[in-house]
Protein backbone atom coordinates (compact mmCIF):
# COMPACT_ATOMS: atom_id res chain seq x y z
CA UNK A 1 0.00 0.00 0.00
CA UNK A 2 1.91 3.50 -1.22
CA UNK A 3 1.08 5.76 1.36
CA UNK A 4 3.54 8.36 0.04
CA UNK A 5 3.97 9.67 -3.36
CA UNK A 6 6.86 11.01 -5.77
CA UNK A 7 6.68 15.06 -5.51
CA UNK A 8 8.91 16.86 -7.79
CA UNK A 9 9.41 20.87 -7.97
CA UNK A 10 10.90 22.40 -10.50
CA UNK A 11 11.37 25.74 -12.09
CA UNK A 12 13.13 26.66 -15.29
CA UNK A 13 16.30 26.65 -14.21
CA UNK A 14 16.81 24.14 -11.82
CA UNK A 15 15.00 21.58 -9.75
CA UNK A 16 13.59 22.61 -6.38
CA UNK A 17 12.63 19.65 -4.39
CA UNK A 18 12.38 16.17 -5.53
CA UNK A 19 11.32 13.71 -2.47
CA UNK A 20 9.11 11.24 -1.26
CA UNK A 21 5.60 13.32 -0.01
CA UNK A 22 2.66 12.09 2.22
CA UNK A 23 0.72 14.83 0.90
CA UNK A 24 0.92 18.22 -1.23
CA UNK A 25 -1.63 21.45 -1.31
CA UNK A 26 -1.63 22.74 -3.90
CA UNK A 27 -2.51 26.41 -4.80
CA UNK A 28 -4.74 25.58 -7.96
CA UNK A 29 -6.53 28.32 -10.43
CA UNK A 30 -9.79 27.48 -9.61
CA UNK A 31 -8.58 26.78 -5.36
CA UNK A 32 -6.50 25.37 -3.65
CA UNK A 33 -6.54 21.52 -3.29
CA UNK A 34 -4.74 19.01 -1.55
CA UNK A 35 -3.13 15.44 -3.69
CA UNK A 36 -2.73 12.50 -1.68
CA UNK A 37 -1.75 9.27 -2.99
CA UNK A 38 -3.66 7.84 -5.56
CA UNK A 39 -5.18 10.84 -6.88
CA UNK A 40 -7.49 11.09 -9.93
CA UNK A 41 -4.76 12.25 -12.57
CA UNK A 42 -5.88 15.87 -12.86
CA UNK A 43 -3.99 19.08 -14.40
CA UNK A 44 -4.09 22.39 -13.16
CA UNK A 45 -2.42 25.81 -13.87
CA UNK A 46 -0.88 27.77 -10.31
CA UNK A 47 -2.00 30.85 -9.01
CA UNK A 48 0.57 32.96 -6.55
CA UNK A 49 0.44 31.55 -3.42
CA UNK A 50 2.26 28.36 -1.81
CA UNK A 51 3.02 24.84 -2.13
CA UNK A 52 3.20 22.81 0.82
CA UNK A 53 4.63 19.56 1.07
CA UNK A 54 4.06 17.02 3.98
CA UNK A 55 6.92 14.22 4.09
CA UNK A 56 7.55 12.20 7.05
CA UNK A 57 5.72 14.42 9.06
CA UNK A 58 7.50 17.77 8.48
CA UNK A 59 5.83 20.31 6.62
CA UNK A 60 7.50 22.48 3.64
CA UNK A 61 6.10 25.47 2.19
CA UNK A 62 7.37 27.03 -1.06
CA UNK A 63 5.80 30.19 -2.97
CA UNK A 64 5.12 29.47 -6.27
CA UNK A 65 4.16 32.66 -8.46
CA UNK A 66 2.68 30.70 -11.19
CA UNK A 67 2.40 27.30 -13.47
CA UNK A 68 1.21 23.96 -13.56
CA UNK A 69 0.92 21.39 -11.58
CA UNK A 70 0.19 17.93 -13.06
CA UNK A 71 -1.39 15.01 -10.55
CA UNK A 72 -1.32 11.20 -11.44
CA UNK A 73 -1.60 8.33 -8.92
CA UNK A 74 2.11 8.24 -8.87
CA UNK A 75 3.15 11.58 -7.68
CA UNK A 76 2.69 15.08 -8.35
CA UNK A 77 5.06 17.53 -10.36
CA UNK A 78 4.96 20.79 -10.15
CA UNK A 79 5.96 23.07 -12.84
CA UNK A 80 6.53 26.47 -11.57
CA UNK A 81 7.69 29.63 -13.40
CA UNK A 82 9.39 31.07 -10.00
CA UNK A 83 9.87 29.26 -7.26
CA UNK A 84 11.41 29.95 -3.32
CA UNK A 85 11.45 28.08 -0.48
CA UNK A 86 9.72 30.18 2.38
CA UNK A 87 12.37 30.94 4.32
CA UNK A 88 13.85 33.01 1.71
CA UNK A 89 10.45 34.47 0.32
CA UNK A 90 10.90 38.33 2.41
CA UNK A 91 8.39 41.42 1.72
CA UNK A 92 11.10 42.65 -0.94
CA UNK A 93 11.02 39.92 -2.86
CA UNK A 94 6.77 40.01 -2.99
CA UNK A 95 6.28 43.34 -3.69
CA UNK A 96 9.06 42.90 -6.38
CA UNK A 97 6.58 39.88 -7.89
CA UNK A 98 3.44 42.23 -7.29
CA UNK A 99 5.23 45.14 -9.11
CA UNK A 100 5.84 42.70 -12.22
CA UNK A 101 2.69 41.80 -12.06
CA UNK A 102 1.34 45.10 -12.06
CA UNK A 103 3.73 45.49 -15.06
CA UNK A 104 2.89 42.90 -17.10
CA UNK A 105 -0.65 43.65 -16.68
CA UNK A 106 -0.07 47.37 -18.91
CA UNK A 107 0.39 45.38 -22.45
CA UNK A 108 -1.76 42.47 -21.98
CA UNK A 109 -4.61 42.48 -24.11
CA UNK A 110 -8.03 42.53 -23.23
CA UNK A 111 -8.83 38.90 -23.83
CA UNK A 112 -6.33 38.48 -21.00
CA UNK A 113 -7.39 40.94 -18.41
CA UNK A 114 -9.40 39.44 -16.43
CA UNK A 115 -6.51 36.92 -15.51
CA UNK A 116 -3.95 39.73 -15.30
CA UNK A 117 -6.08 41.52 -12.94
CA UNK A 118 -6.42 38.16 -10.62
CA UNK A 119 -2.88 37.49 -10.45
CA UNK A 120 -2.21 41.20 -9.36
CA UNK A 121 -4.76 40.73 -6.70
CA UNK A 122 -2.94 36.76 -5.73
CA UNK A 123 0.04 38.78 -5.06
CA UNK A 124 -1.50 41.55 -3.18
CA UNK A 125 -2.93 39.03 -0.86
CA UNK A 126 0.50 37.22 -0.37
CA UNK A 127 2.33 40.36 0.39
CA UNK A 128 -0.47 41.49 2.82
CA UNK A 129 -0.44 38.03 4.55
CA UNK A 130 3.27 38.13 4.58
CA UNK A 131 3.08 40.46 7.67
CA UNK A 132 0.95 38.66 9.54
CA UNK B 1 66.01 38.22 -44.45
CA UNK B 2 64.57 39.06 -41.01
CA UNK B 3 67.31 40.61 -38.86
CA UNK B 4 67.90 38.83 -35.28
CA UNK B 5 66.27 41.53 -33.34
CA UNK B 6 62.93 41.77 -35.73
CA UNK B 7 62.83 37.59 -35.21
CA UNK B 8 63.36 38.01 -31.15
CA UNK B 9 60.52 40.70 -30.71
CA UNK B 10 57.99 38.65 -32.90
CA UNK B 11 59.07 35.02 -31.09
CA UNK B 12 58.10 37.54 -28.09
CA UNK B 13 55.08 38.61 -29.16
CA UNK B 14 53.49 35.12 -30.40
CA UNK B 15 54.53 33.88 -26.83
CA UNK B 16 52.44 36.13 -25.69
CA UNK B 17 49.62 35.41 -27.72
CA UNK B 18 50.04 31.95 -26.58
CA UNK B 19 49.78 32.86 -23.20
CA UNK B 20 46.47 34.43 -23.73
CA UNK B 21 44.58 32.06 -25.64
CA UNK B 22 45.88 29.50 -23.41
CA UNK B 23 44.14 31.38 -20.62
CA UNK B 24 40.98 32.05 -23.00
CA UNK B 25 41.26 28.03 -23.28
CA UNK B 26 41.02 27.34 -19.61
CA UNK B 27 38.16 30.15 -18.91
CA UNK B 28 35.94 29.04 -21.65
CA UNK B 29 36.19 25.49 -20.49
CA UNK B 30 35.28 26.54 -16.81
CA UNK B 31 32.09 28.54 -17.87
CA UNK B 32 31.62 25.38 -20.20
CA UNK B 33 30.92 22.92 -17.36
CA UNK B 34 28.81 26.16 -15.98
CA UNK B 35 26.73 26.45 -18.61
CA UNK B 36 26.61 22.85 -19.40
CA UNK B 37 25.25 22.44 -16.01
CA UNK B 38 22.78 24.85 -16.02
CA UNK B 39 21.38 23.61 -19.50
CA UNK B 40 20.82 20.27 -17.50
CA UNK B 41 19.48 21.81 -14.73
CA UNK B 42 16.62 23.17 -16.96
CA UNK B 43 15.90 19.92 -18.92
CA UNK B 44 13.06 18.47 -16.43
CA UNK B 45 11.15 21.77 -16.59
CA UNK B 46 11.45 21.68 -20.58
CA UNK B 47 10.92 17.95 -20.59
CA UNK B 48 7.35 18.05 -18.48
CA UNK B 49 6.14 21.05 -20.30
CA UNK B 50 6.55 19.78 -23.36
CA UNK B 51 5.10 16.09 -22.20
CA UNK B 52 1.82 18.21 -21.02
CA UNK B 53 1.35 20.50 -23.94
CA UNK B 54 2.22 17.21 -26.12
CA UNK B 55 -0.28 15.88 -24.45
CA UNK B 56 -3.13 18.45 -24.40
CA UNK B 57 -2.14 20.40 -28.06
CA UNK B 58 -3.08 16.50 -29.55
CA UNK B 59 -6.45 16.87 -28.75
CA UNK B 60 -6.59 20.74 -29.00
CA UNK B 61 -4.89 21.30 -32.17
CA UNK B 62 -8.13 20.56 -34.27
CA UNK B 63 -10.50 22.35 -32.46
CA UNK B 64 -11.40 25.91 -33.50
CA UNK B 65 -11.45 27.33 -30.22
CA UNK B 66 -7.52 26.26 -29.97
CA UNK B 67 -5.53 29.43 -29.10
CA UNK B 68 -4.15 30.96 -31.90
CA UNK B 69 -0.53 30.87 -30.36
CA UNK B 70 -1.26 27.01 -30.90
CA UNK B 71 -2.97 26.92 -34.10
CA UNK B 72 -1.17 29.59 -36.33
CA UNK B 73 -2.82 32.57 -37.71
CA UNK B 74 -3.66 30.27 -40.75
CA UNK B 75 -1.19 32.19 -43.07
CA UNK B 76 2.10 32.01 -43.35
CA UNK B 77 3.32 35.50 -44.79
CA UNK B 78 4.87 37.44 -42.35
CA UNK B 79 7.77 35.68 -40.49
CA UNK B 80 9.63 36.41 -37.57
CA UNK B 81 13.31 35.39 -37.17
CA UNK B 82 14.83 35.22 -33.99
CA UNK B 83 18.79 34.99 -33.75
CA UNK B 84 20.21 34.25 -30.77
CA UNK B 85 24.40 34.70 -31.03
CA UNK B 86 26.77 35.64 -28.63
CA UNK B 87 28.06 39.01 -27.26
CA UNK B 88 31.40 38.33 -27.75
CA UNK B 89 34.07 36.97 -30.57
CA UNK B 90 36.48 34.50 -30.42
CA UNK B 91 34.61 31.70 -30.77
CA UNK B 92 35.58 30.32 -33.53
CA UNK B 93 32.48 29.98 -36.50
CA UNK B 94 30.38 30.10 -33.73
CA UNK B 95 28.64 33.07 -34.93
CA UNK B 96 29.04 32.69 -38.50
CA UNK B 97 27.54 29.49 -38.87
CA UNK B 98 24.22 30.70 -36.97
CA UNK B 99 24.32 33.97 -39.31
CA UNK B 100 24.89 32.03 -42.24
CA UNK B 101 21.49 29.71 -41.60
CA UNK B 102 19.46 32.62 -40.52
CA UNK B 103 20.58 34.38 -43.35
CA UNK B 104 20.14 31.59 -46.02
CA UNK B 105 16.80 31.27 -44.09
CA UNK B 106 15.92 34.68 -44.61
CA UNK B 107 16.68 34.57 -48.21
CA UNK B 108 14.63 31.64 -49.08
CA UNK B 109 11.84 32.90 -47.97
CA UNK B 110 12.23 36.40 -49.38
CA UNK B 111 12.61 34.81 -52.56
CA UNK B 112 9.18 32.86 -51.89
CA UNK B 113 7.31 36.05 -51.47
CA UNK B 114 7.14 36.16 -47.50
CA UNK B 115 7.90 39.35 -45.43
CA UNK B 116 10.57 38.63 -42.59
CA UNK B 117 11.29 40.40 -39.62
CA UNK B 118 14.29 40.03 -37.53
CA UNK B 119 14.90 40.18 -33.98
CA UNK B 120 18.53 39.67 -32.43
CA UNK B 121 20.18 38.87 -29.50
CA UNK B 122 23.61 39.16 -28.86
CA UNK B 123 25.26 41.90 -30.71
CA UNK B 124 27.86 39.33 -32.92
CA UNK B 125 25.05 38.07 -34.89
CA UNK B 126 23.37 41.49 -35.59
CA UNK B 127 26.80 43.17 -36.47
CA UNK B 128 27.15 40.60 -39.21
CA UNK B 129 23.77 40.60 -40.57
CA UNK B 130 23.38 44.25 -40.32
CA UNK B 131 24.88 44.60 -43.62
CA UNK B 132 22.11 42.46 -45.72
CA UNK B 133 19.10 42.93 -43.43
CA UNK B 134 19.60 46.27 -41.26
CA UNK B 135 15.89 47.65 -42.92
CA UNK B 136 13.96 44.03 -41.37
CA UNK B 137 15.62 43.88 -38.13
CA UNK B 138 12.75 45.47 -35.78
CA UNK B 139 14.72 44.93 -32.68
CA UNK B 140 17.75 43.70 -30.69
CA UNK B 141 18.36 42.24 -27.58
CA UNK B 142 21.55 43.15 -25.50
CA UNK B 143 22.63 40.55 -23.65
CA UNK B 144 26.31 41.79 -22.47
CA UNK B 145 25.35 42.92 -19.14
CA UNK B 146 24.13 39.30 -18.35
CA UNK B 147 26.66 37.46 -16.58
CA UNK B 148 24.50 34.25 -15.68
CA UNK B 149 21.76 33.63 -18.12
CA UNK B 150 18.11 33.36 -16.03
CA UNK B 151 14.92 32.20 -16.91
CA UNK B 152 13.43 36.12 -16.36
CA UNK B 153 15.83 37.20 -19.47
CA UNK B 154 14.52 34.48 -22.12
CA UNK B 155 11.12 35.20 -20.59
CA UNK B 156 11.06 39.17 -21.64
CA UNK B 157 12.29 37.96 -25.05
CA UNK B 158 9.16 35.78 -24.95
CA UNK B 159 6.94 38.17 -23.77
CA UNK B 160 7.92 40.51 -26.45
CA UNK B 161 7.29 38.16 -29.76
CA UNK B 162 3.79 37.24 -27.92
CA UNK B 163 2.82 40.83 -27.73
CA UNK B 164 4.28 41.10 -31.57
CA UNK B 165 1.82 38.13 -32.27
CA UNK B 166 -0.96 39.39 -30.51
CA UNK B 167 -0.53 42.75 -32.59
CA UNK B 168 -0.50 40.65 -35.77
CA UNK B 169 2.94 41.65 -36.73
CA UNK B 170 3.90 38.20 -37.56
CA UNK B 171 2.21 34.84 -38.89
CA UNK B 172 5.35 32.57 -37.85
CA UNK B 173 8.55 32.72 -35.13
CA UNK B 174 11.41 30.60 -35.11
CA UNK B 175 14.44 31.07 -33.76
CA UNK B 176 17.74 30.55 -34.63
CA UNK B 177 20.91 29.33 -32.12
CA UNK B 178 23.42 26.56 -32.02
CA UNK B 179 22.62 23.19 -30.60
CA UNK B 180 25.58 21.53 -28.28
CA UNK B 181 26.25 18.43 -29.20
CA UNK B 182 29.62 18.41 -28.12
CA UNK B 183 32.79 20.56 -27.11
CA UNK B 184 34.18 20.00 -31.15
CA UNK B 185 30.43 20.30 -32.77
CA UNK B 186 28.01 23.08 -32.47
CA UNK B 187 25.34 22.56 -35.11
CA UNK B 188 23.41 25.91 -36.12
CA UNK B 189 19.81 24.95 -35.82
CA UNK B 190 16.16 26.65 -36.36
CA UNK B 191 13.16 26.16 -33.66
CA UNK B 192 10.10 26.86 -34.93
CA UNK B 193 8.22 28.89 -31.52
CA UNK B 194 5.19 30.04 -32.83
CA UNK B 195 3.01 28.49 -34.35
CA UNK B 196 4.04 25.93 -31.11
CA UNK B 197 5.09 22.80 -32.38
CA UNK B 198 5.42 19.95 -29.78
CA UNK B 199 7.08 16.55 -30.14
CA UNK B 200 3.96 14.38 -29.95
CA UNK B 201 4.96 11.78 -26.89
CA UNK B 202 5.86 8.60 -28.72
CA UNK B 203 3.09 6.63 -27.03
CA UNK B 204 0.24 8.18 -26.46
CA UNK B 205 -0.22 8.11 -22.60
CA UNK B 206 -3.59 6.41 -21.89
CA UNK B 207 -4.21 8.52 -18.51
CA UNK B 208 -7.12 10.79 -19.01
CA UNK B 209 -6.42 13.81 -16.96
CA UNK B 210 -8.85 16.07 -15.14
CA UNK B 211 -8.69 19.67 -16.20
CA UNK B 212 -8.99 22.82 -14.26
CA UNK B 213 -9.70 24.99 -15.64
CA UNK B 214 -10.58 23.76 -18.95
CA UNK B 215 -7.95 22.47 -21.51
CA UNK B 216 -8.36 26.03 -23.54
CA UNK B 217 -8.16 27.80 -20.69
CA UNK B 218 -4.63 26.09 -19.71
CA UNK B 219 -3.30 26.23 -22.79
CA UNK B 220 -3.93 29.73 -23.18
CA UNK B 221 -1.97 30.04 -20.01
CA UNK B 222 0.47 27.38 -21.20
CA UNK B 223 1.74 28.20 -24.20
CA UNK B 224 3.72 31.88 -23.27
CA UNK B 225 5.21 29.78 -21.03
CA UNK B 226 6.19 27.13 -23.05
CA UNK B 227 7.56 29.87 -25.49
CA UNK B 228 9.49 31.25 -23.20
CA UNK B 229 10.59 27.60 -22.00
CA UNK B 230 12.11 27.46 -25.62
CA UNK B 231 13.64 30.47 -25.91
CA UNK B 232 15.24 29.96 -22.70
CA UNK B 233 16.41 26.19 -23.63
CA UNK B 234 17.94 27.79 -26.94
CA UNK B 235 19.36 30.31 -25.49
CA UNK B 236 21.01 28.07 -22.47
CA UNK B 237 22.65 25.78 -25.42
CA UNK B 238 23.53 28.51 -27.34
CA UNK B 239 25.20 29.41 -24.45
CA UNK B 240 27.33 25.91 -23.81
CA UNK B 241 27.78 26.12 -27.71
CA UNK B 242 29.87 29.11 -27.40
CA UNK B 243 31.88 28.49 -24.70
CA UNK B 244 32.27 25.14 -26.76
CA UNK B 245 33.34 26.54 -29.80
CA UNK B 246 35.68 29.48 -27.88
CA UNK B 247 37.22 26.46 -26.29
CA UNK B 248 38.36 24.70 -29.14
CA UNK B 249 38.86 27.76 -31.46
CA UNK B 250 41.50 28.88 -28.66
CA UNK B 251 43.05 25.33 -28.19
CA UNK B 252 43.92 25.77 -31.94
CA UNK B 253 45.06 29.06 -31.55
CA UNK B 254 47.64 28.11 -28.70
CA UNK B 255 48.73 24.81 -30.63
CA UNK B 256 49.53 27.34 -34.14
CA UNK B 257 51.06 29.72 -32.23
CA UNK B 258 53.37 27.01 -30.41
CA UNK B 259 54.00 25.83 -34.14
CA UNK B 260 54.64 29.30 -34.55
CA UNK B 261 57.14 29.51 -32.04
CA UNK B 262 59.51 26.53 -33.09
CA UNK B 263 59.50 27.97 -36.52
CA UNK B 264 60.78 31.09 -35.53
CA UNK B 265 63.26 29.66 -33.29
CA UNK B 266 64.43 28.03 -35.74
CA UNK B 267 64.50 31.08 -38.18
CA UNK B 268 66.65 32.59 -35.49
CA UNK B 269 68.50 30.01 -34.61
CA UNK B 270 70.06 30.29 -38.64
CA UNK B 271 69.88 33.79 -38.68
CA UNK B 272 72.60 33.81 -35.60
CA UNK B 273 74.33 30.53 -36.69
CA UNK B 274 74.61 33.09 -40.26
CA UNK B 275 75.61 36.22 -38.56
CA UNK B 276 78.50 34.11 -36.59
CA UNK B 277 79.81 32.24 -40.02
CA UNK B 278 79.64 35.43 -41.67
CA UNK B 279 81.52 36.84 -39.07
CA UNK B 280 84.37 34.35 -39.07
CA UNK B 281 84.80 34.52 -42.83
CA UNK B 282 85.50 37.50 -42.82
CA UNK B 283 88.02 37.09 -39.91
CA UNK B 284 89.76 34.66 -41.40
CA UNK B 285 89.85 36.47 -44.76
CA UNK B 286 91.24 39.29 -43.38
CA UNK B 287 94.03 37.50 -41.59
CA UNK B 288 94.78 35.51 -44.92
CA UNK B 289 94.56 38.68 -46.59
CA UNK B 290 97.84 39.78 -44.90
Amino acid sequence: MADTMQFDLVSPERMLASMQAESVSIPGAEGDMVAMPNHAPAVTTLRPGYVSVVAGGETTDYLVTGGLAEISAEGVSVLAENALPKGEVTKEVLEEFHRTAEEDAKDVSDHHSAAAARRIADHHDLLLRHGS
Amino acid sequence: MANLKDLKTRIATVKNTRKITKAMQMVAAAKLRRAQESAEDARPYAAQMNAVLGNLAQGAAESESAPLLLRGTGKDDVHLLVVATSERGLCGGFNASIAKLARAHANELTAAGKTVKMITVGKKGRDQLKRDFSDIMIDHVDHSEVKRLAYSDAADIGKDVIKRFDSAEFDVATIFYSRFESVVTQIPAALQLIPANFDTPEETSSTVYDFEPDENEILDDLLPRAVSTQIFTALLENGASEQGARMSAMDNATRNAGEMIDKLTIEFNRSRQAAITNELIEIISGAEAL
